[in-house]
């Protein structure tokens, strides 16, 4: 079974279909890359998925569009959740055939030659899109399946504005022959969805409202009541949905409703099983052959997993974002203590100010516990908004500080990684 | 708010301005550390979040506006001319905090989405349009000394914006580290009005500005525990100034 963008776990030694219909210099850059992957991880580098599809795309710049052809192909985007609903609409996949799929979330064009180079016999690809690329990476792939979940504030010091970047989307998808599967409950996200010409509108909800209080189509107010809105000055309101996630019950365009069983946790994953229900159904998958997949996944690279150290059983969960935090919060047990870890690389965005978005007082009653290289941001944060808590030099020490027993964890990304690499990186 | 005149007499009436268009990141900040500040004080806070569909009421105390993409930008920078309540305030006396695109919007132009030249609502004598190179990244800057040696600025800036201060105002401060206004200035103001590039919850980093515009509303003030601002400011100011 060859279903992710990690070399090591496909057999080099099949034959490829798709692979030997490419011409010889997109082979050679496609083998070249893949021997680059080997080597950055075996030099500890990486997980090799990058900088192989990087020589790849060095070699043969028309690599990606190369190796795409003739596969059905799935382009995942949104602010959050892009990685988890990769995974669930790929497990759900795999019942037709081979799936090539970017499961460890490079989601940028060399993480998708990378991904489709490493599964070639894949007749089917789930690829996770970095939001700015999605138009590119549409025009470049072909694929027939666009699947958009929300669109929030992000790492503002390097990411796009977000009514830009539905601007993009919106223009990528007009005209285009490709089955756009969209969340209507965020507004900027049926904004952008709503030129393509084959829309299945799902209300997946939408818990984080503070980038869509505006219509993106006038700039008048959008009027809200429940799931429901509309703007108050033109004609953009939200579509009638095919799909409906009610609670834990999805509700097909048949209007039946099925259980959401899964294993993931909270709301927020819900919403992307529902998602992955209604990209699969396009495919040929039924629900009631889909859900028992979806309900396989336990956790998606690290996220959601339990790591332990000395009786301190600690569950880990990846927040980048206000939206982030927000469904994180939504997962956590308010009975138990929490470690919240905050960094400012380069991939988490340099500029902290975010936290200023994020309603922390839920922790209140709660022993939190503050680490990370931006912790003091963390501790004015919470601080200001009333909210004891301590601060510990790094993760380990945080962990010491519990009593045996089970603490959630919050972390963005760095912080969450370097977590997992401490821990083994074991899922 | 106007329908309790005793809350009205005594509380300190804070009010942010559309913060469904102008909030991108960490704007609400600003509020917050206002609120916090005012309240350890035993300064009564009544603090009122004012949508762009809604009046501007004239009878606050401090007014904050956020910063934002292009298209609210205009947006935003039209509503409050037609709306003409922050005006009105500011004639009575209040005082404003306006940062990154709310800064520009006080001038008389700033630049939209294509460079194009948009009105601005004429608070401050400025003028905005777009620079060459988005500036992104830590900002400190020397305080201006008229405004009573407040200590270095520190921040965080991100926008593409070129400012040009007129006679009618004064830089905010000169900058050390960062882009700021594009000319070693970063920031201005005028009267009660301050506008600046820091982004975000700039007054987080900055307690002393979050103070003096505290006591242009309220009068002197009492001395505070500022333990965790003061670790911060100083992890942060060390990250980017040479050791002294």
């Amino acid at each position: 079974m060859i279903y992710t963008a990690r070399g090591d776990e496909a057999d080099p030694r099949l034959g490829s279909d798709v692979m030997s219909q490419l011409p010889f210099r997109a082979q050679v850059a496609s083998a070249l890359g893949r021997t680059a992957a080997t080597l950055s991880r075996m030099t500890g580098r990486g997980d090799g998925s990058v900088i192989g599809g990087r020589v790849g795309l060095v070699l043969e710049p028309d690599l990606l569009r190369k190796l795409a052809q003739d596969r059905k192909l799935v382009l995942v985007s949104a602010t959050n959740g892009k990685t988890t609903t990769t995974r669930l609409i790929t497990s759900a996949l795999l019942e037709l055939g081979e799936v090539a799929t970017n499961a460890f979330g490079a989601n940028m064009p060399a993480g998708h030659v990378s991904a489709l180079s490493q599964a070639k016999r894949a007749p089917y690809g789930v690829l996770e899109v970095d939001e700015k690329y999605l138009p590119d990476v549409l025009d470049t792939t072909g694929a027939s399946v666009l699947c958009l979940m929300n669109l929030s504030r992000d790492q503002m010091d390097r990411a796009a504005e977000i009514w830009l970047l539905a601007q993009k989307w919106r223009r990528a998808v007009a005209g285009k022959p490709v089955h756009v599967v969209a969340n209507c409950d965020d507004p900027l996200v049926t904004w952008a969805a709503s030129t393509a010409g084959q829309v299945i509108w799902v209300a997946a909800g939408q818990r984080w409202k503070e980038d869509s209080w505006c219509c993106p189509e006038c700039g008048g107010p959008l009027d809200r009541k429940d799931s429901d809105w509309a703007c108050r000055e033109c004609t953009f309101r939200r579509p009638q949905p095919h799909w409906v996630l009610d609670h834990d019950m999805a509700i097909d365009p048949r209007g039946q409703r099925w259980r959401l069983d899964i294993q993931l946790p909270g709301q927020a994953n819900r919403a992307n099983a529902v998602m992955a229900l209604a990209v699969v159904e396009i495919f040929g998958v039924p629900v009631q052959r889909a859900l028992p997949k979806l309900a396989e996944v336990r956790s998606v690279a690290g996220r959601y997993t339990t790591v332990e150290r000395d009786g301190r059983h600690a569950r880990l969960l990846l927040a980048k974002n206000p939206a982030g935090w927000l469904e994180a919060f939504d997962v956590t047990d308010p009975a138990l203590p929490i470690i919240l870890a905050v960094n400012a690389q380069g991939p988490d965005g340099r500029d902290t100010s975010w936290l200023w978005d994020v309603d922390y007082r839920i922790l209140r009653g709660r022993p939190v516990f503050v680490t990370g290289e931006r912790k003091l941001d963390l501790a004015l944060r919470l601080d200001t908004a009333g909210v004891p808590f301590q601060l510990a030099g790094d993760f380990t020490e945080a962990l010491a500080a519990q009593p045996p027993g089970r603490v959630d964890v919050i972390a963005n990304y760095t912080a969450f990684q370097h977590i997992r690499t401490e821990f083994g990186r074991a899922e | 708010m106007q329908n309790d005149p005793r809350r009205t007499e005594s509380a300190l009436r804070i009010v942010w301005i559309y913060p469904d268009l102008l909030s991108t990141y960490g704007d609400q900040g600003n509020v917050l550390v206002l609120e916090q500040r005012a309240l350890r004080r035993g300064i009564p806070v009544e603090t009122v979040h004012v949508r762009s569909a809604d009046p501007v009421p004239e009878t606050g105390d401090i007014y904050l506006i956020g910063g934002g993409e292009d298209r609210p930008q205009i947006l935003g920078a039209e509503r409050l001319r037609r709306d003409g309540g922050l005006h009105r305030a500011v004639a009575r006396g209040a005082t404003v905090l306006a940062v990154c695109a709310g800064y520009q919007i006080l001038g008389t132009t700033f630049g939209g989405e294509e460079g194009q030249p948009v009105p601005g609502i004429e608070l401050l004598d400025i003028a905005s349009g777009r620079g060459k190179a988005r500036a992104v990244g830590e900002l400190a800057a020397e305080v201006a000394p008229e405004l009573g040696g407040l200590p270095t600025l520190t921040g965080f800036e991100n926008h593409m914006g070129v400012t040009w201060l007129g006679s009618a105002v004064r830089p905010l401060s000169r900058t050390i580290v960062g882009t700021g206004n594009g000319d070693g200035t970063e920031g201005c103001y005028s009267g009660r009005v301050v506008g600046t590039y820091l982004h975000g919850p700039a007054l987080a980093r900055n307690p002393a500005l979050a103070d003096l515009l505290l006591s242009w509303a309220t009068g002197p003030l009492a001395p505070l525990d500022d333990t965790w601002y003061d670790r911060l400011r100083q992890e942060r100011l060390a990250a980017v100034l040479p050791a002294q």
